[in-house]
């Protein structure tokens, strides 16, 4: 065996490193001051992270490698795309950590706090697994290994009493849809006879049975589904949001929802290449992401807790996003990272906002927002601008990223199914300018009182506040980006029958 | 880097300042440093522009320029200027300098105002130097959603509906536009979001099929109507302009809703001429109802507000019944209409802003004999009266009169009786503003709270002369900026006429 094969996997195998020297240093620190050990504060995963995600991120710049990299027989494959991705979700998971501070500093969680760290870096580890894969059993360990830690992380305050519900929903969701996937996983096996994605993707058109496989890619798009929260697949959502703690919360309408997308992309880009699937996949999220939108945006327009709100206005955002799936192209990519770049700034903004408000007076209510701008304005001013990015308002990076992904899957030959975005695009403004209203217009005898957040949410929230302001303006990242990108329009298609 | 992004670059070093700034003063000194900076560099570009045009530089825009911005799907940030931009942006810096002065003494929270509106006026700015469809429609939408705010907060009124209506009205027309755009993006090949490239089928570009044309014209232009308060798009206005405070009603209606006519006008009507003729019509219909019927409704009102507010649905929809007639004059007369309105409807909201900082009431039952009391206010809504009414020697006659010669000329029974339906408006308009003008500034005075008012301070003084003097140039001597408007109106007329498609009335 050529050990160098290991190389192929420096991101996974750093990240590993990361978790090592916390784990180790859990052993000799902890949070409270008084016990004598050393101080563990949020600086040293931050900083570990940062460090990881720039030798990541260093060599792929340097090289620009747009081709794949395989190893392990194929079982792990590997593009320059998906650096970029894991880096996107490495900076999500710093901004989380930074949020974190506050909460995790309280007298409860002060000797959980090496758990916290752990228990996200394994998810962490777990996508970075899920997205580089070729083969279907390493997709399905990564993804258990991202949610299954998860779980442990949204029941976190595990003496409040939602906390530890939404852990048991989401345990039970998580194993739910892991079982439909190993069931269209089970039939696409049973088509093809293998797992390896490449070999899946020569059967086709030869000796595949088209009838089971469309079942096992309809199982696997429901999979998906309830990771990423899609309608029909959504009914965890909002209980699951509203129990666990806001940085979690956070973490899951964010990371683990993009990890989700973009794994979606690859692998139906990967593996159901053939003309028959697409046409399926296409009919399929055609309604899906109708239905997302649509019901996710009715629903959102009645919440009256600000961390349910934030689950409905991330399924209907995760609508958006999956638009640019439709038909696979190299621009739906391009579109559909770049919205997820700029989701994850302007809702961990908002959830920054959130969590820090919540830490300083408990309050998580709509109405609790009324007269925020008077007591606390830099902070009001900064939810406003995560919410106007979240609405697509310009000129902040929202309204780059939707139009983007618009155009995309205008492009892809579904301008209806853009018009009906474009019109629920109206109706997701209502509702986030509803909390606009709270914070400026609404009066209130007790708002708020001003406080004073710590340092490292205020670093959270300026990396959020750049992020944007800067993302959507400056064109860069977006052609970045697109010069990695890939498609069924410019990979070939490995099958037979399509013609093409 | 080109000079006319000195335009957008000047708001946004305002933003800056206004960021930094300390206390109502600095505020102020940074608005009037601002606003200053705009207007000069306005007429400056004026001036420029027609010494160009009179060197003989015959090319469609000037100062063009272009930069990459989002490589790969083709998006530019393009900028260049020909005679209706110009007049556009002239009237842009004139409402946002008098803007300024008007909302001298606004309280509270003075300096988030200025913030907004500062950032609406960037928005305008941008959209009128931008040849690029992206950037056009970002700037669009720029300038639209800080009327959430000024509208929600600093308000009157039923405020809270009035933004929310106003923005989610405006937002739907976005959407329609949005996917216009792309349509018209991708109906043209692809290859350029640069508007002279698609009218004009180069860098690229290939014709739209006109059955395309014909689905994305109408998401197009109902989507600029809607800002153009197209009927029955326009129920946002009224409740919008009657609830916002002075110098928001002011650049609302002076100049936002002109990016409606504009927008109809350089975009949806030049990049698709054949869908133009072929559904033009159905929309005529819809523009000549506005403009009687934001008249009549206007004779009902008893909100000082509300009767220039649908006055204004009035008079925006004859912008848009002008460029449909798609000829020479009438396309000339839409422009100076936009120019026209802007200045006297300003000068309106302005006044009435005034008058209801002093009365705390704007309702015409209550308000008699103003004109001892506060004479000079009084006499100036006088000429904002009659300049509205269209009294030559005022913009407002210039204007309808450029745009009923035009349409009139046009050949087909339709279009002239379209036009004699619209010519009712005059009398309608001579109506209502002779009985408001005689009701509340006639008469004797019964309110003895009115008796002991003041006359206008020296802000407000100076930002009502500053119109005036507009308004009176534009209608002494209307010639230079007509011949300027023409050559920017021209090419696009030409582009519409030269269309070969089925309309049923010609």
């Amino acid at each position: 065996m050529d050990y160098s094969q290991f190389l192929t996997m420096h991101a996974e195998l750093s990240l590993l490193v990361v978790i090592t020297i916390l784990f180790i240093a859990d052993l000799f620190m902890c949070g409270d001051k008084k016990c004598g050990k050393g101080v563990y504060n949020t600086c040293l995963p931050v900083v570990l992270l940062t460090l990881h995600t720039v030798l990541n991120l260093c060599p792929c710049c340097g090289q620009c490698c747009s081709e794949s990299v395989s190893a392990f027989g194929g079982m792990y494959q590997h593009t320059a795309m998906m650096t970029v991705m894991k880096s996107v979700l490495n900076v999500g998971t710093i901004i989380v950590f930074l949020m974190a501070h506050k909460w995790l500093s309280r007298e409860e969680n002060l000797i959980k706090q090496g758990e916290f760290y752990l228990l996200t870096l394994f998810t962490l580890f777990g996508m970075y697994l899920m997205i580089s894969s070729g083969h279907f059993l390493v997709f399905f360990i990564g993804l258990e290994t991202a949610s299954i830690p998860l779980a442990a992380l949204v029941a976190f305050d595990k003496q409040r009493y939602e906390s530890a519900e939404a852990g048991a929903k989401f345990i039970l969701i998580a194993l739910f849809s892991s079982g439909l996937l190993l069931y269209g996983i089970s039939m696409i096996y049973g088509a093809t006879g293998t797992l390896y994605f490449d070999e899946v993707m020569q059967h086709w058109g030869t000796n595949g049975n088209a009838n089971i496989a469309v079942l096992g890619l309809l199982l696997f798009i429901t999979g998906m589904g309830f990771k990423i929260s899609l309608v029909p697949f959504h009914l965890w959502t909002a209980d699951t949001y509203e129990g666990a703690p806001t940085v979690v919360t956070g973490y899951l309408s964010v990371i683990s929802k993009g990890a989700a997308a973009f794994t979606l992309l690859t692998v139906l880009i990967k593996v159901f290449a053939c003309c028959a699937f697409v046409a399926t996949w296409d009919w399929a999220f055609f309604w899906i992401i109708v239905a997302s939108i649509t019901i996710a945006n009715l629903f959102a327009v009645r919440q009256k807790n600000l961390k349910r709100f934030m689950a409905f206005s991330a399924i209907s955002q995760a609508g958006y996003l999956i638009l640019g799936v439709m038909d696979g192209t190299a621009q739906g990519m391009t579109a559909l990272v770049f919205y997820l770049l700029v989701y994850m700034v302007a809702n961990l903004g908002a959830f920054a906002v959130i969590s820090v408000v919540e830490q300083s007076s408990g309050k998580v209510g709509m109405d609790d927002y009324n007269g925020l701008y008077h007591t606390n304005p830099k902070l009001a001013f900064l939810m406003t601008l995560c919410l106007f990015s979240l609405a697509g308002i310009p000129p902040f990076a929202g309204f780059f990223s939707k139009f983007f992904v618009f155009m995309a899957a205008f492009n892809a030959g579904h301008p209806w199914l853009v018009l009906i975005a474009l019109i629920n695009t109206v109706i997701s403004l209502y509702y986030y300018l509803l909390i606009v209203k709270a914070m400026y217009i609404q009066p209130n005898e007790t708002p708020i009182a001003c406080f004073k957040s710590d340092g490292y949410t205020r670093v959270a929230l300026a990396l959020c506040t750049l992020g944007v302001v800067v993302l959507g303006i400056c064109g860069v990242a977006y052609n970045h980006i697109d010069a990695l990108s890939y498609g069924l329009d410019t990979v070939a298609r490995c099958c037979q029958g399509c013609g093409q | 880097m080109n000079f006319l992004s000195i335009f957008v670059l000047i708001p946004l070093v305002m933003l800056l300042g206004l960021w930094l700034a300390r206390g109502v003063n600095q505020v102020r000194g940074v608005m009037v440093a601002g606003s200053t900076a705009l207007l000069a560099l306005a007429i400056y570009l004026t001036v420029d522009f027609l010494a160009e045009r009179a060197a003989g530089n015959t090319a469609e825009m000037l100062y063009t320029a272009s930069f990459d911005w989002i490589a790969p799907l083709k998006i530019k940030y393009s900028v260049g200027v020909d005679g209706i931009s110009v007049a556009m942006l002239l009237l842009s810096a004139i409402i946002v300098f008098t803007g300024t002065f008007a909302s001298w003494r606004l309280q509270p929270l003075t300096k988030e105002y200025f913030l907004w509106f500062t950032l609406l006026s960037m928005g305008v700015f941008g959209f009128f130097i931008s040849v690029d469809m992206f950037a056009m429609f970002m700037f669009y939408e720029i300038a639209l959603i800080p009327m959430y705010l000024l509208i929600g907060v600093w308000g009157s009124g039923r405020k809270e509906y009035a933004a929310m209506k106003l923005t989610l009205m405006l937002m739907g027309g976005s959407a329609f536009l949005m996917c216009g755009i792309f349509g018209i993006f991708y109906g043209a090949g692809g290859a350029s979001m640069n508007i002279l490239d698609i009218a004009h089928h180069t860098g690229g570009c290939r014709p739209i099929a006109v059955g395309e044309q014909c689905i994305w014209f109408p998401l197009t232009f109902v989507g600029f109507g809607v800002l153009g308060a197209l009927f029955p798009f326009h129920t946002w206005s009224p409740d919008g302009h009657a609830s916002a405070p002075t110098a928001v009603s002011m650049l609302h209606a002076g100049v936002l809703m002109k990016l409606g006519g504009y927008g109809c006008f350089r975009i949806a009507m030049y990049l698709m001429p054949e869908a133009a003729n072929q559904l033009g019509w159905i929309f005529l219909i819809l523009t000549s109802i506005s403009v009687v019927y934001g008249a009549f409704s206007a004779c009902v009102q008893t909100d000082l507000k509300y009767i220039n507010a649908y006055s204004s649905v009035s008079h925006c929809g004859l912008v848009l019944f002008a460029i449909l007639m798609m000829n020479h004059v009438a396309a000339t007369g839409a422009v100076l209409q936009m120019l026209s309105h802007g200045l006297m409807t300003a000068l309106f909201f302005a006044l009435i802003g005034m008058i209801y900082g002093r009365t705390h009431t704007r309702d015409i039952r209550e308000l008699a004999g103003l004109m001892r009391i506060m004479p000079f206010l009084a006499v100036c809504y006088v000429i904002a009266g009659l300049a509205n009414l269209g009294l030559p020697g005022l913009s407002g006659f210039v204007a309808e009169m450029t745009i009923f010669v035009g349409s009139f000329s046009n050949e087909g029974a339709f279009y002239t009786t379209l036009t004699i339906i619209a010519c009712t408006s005059i009398v309608i308009t001579a109506v209502y503003i002779l009985r408001l003008v005689g009701k509340i500034l006639y008469g004797t005075c019964t309110n003895e709270h009115h008796l002991a008012l003041t006359d206008a301070t020296w802000d407000e003084r100076f930002a009502v002369v500053c119109l005036i003097i507009s308004v009176a140039g534009l209608g002494l001597a209307p010639w230079w900026i007509s011949d300027m408007i023409g050559t920017g109106t021209g090419p696009i007329i030409d582009v519409i006429q030269s269309a070969v498609a089925l309309n049923p009335f010609h």
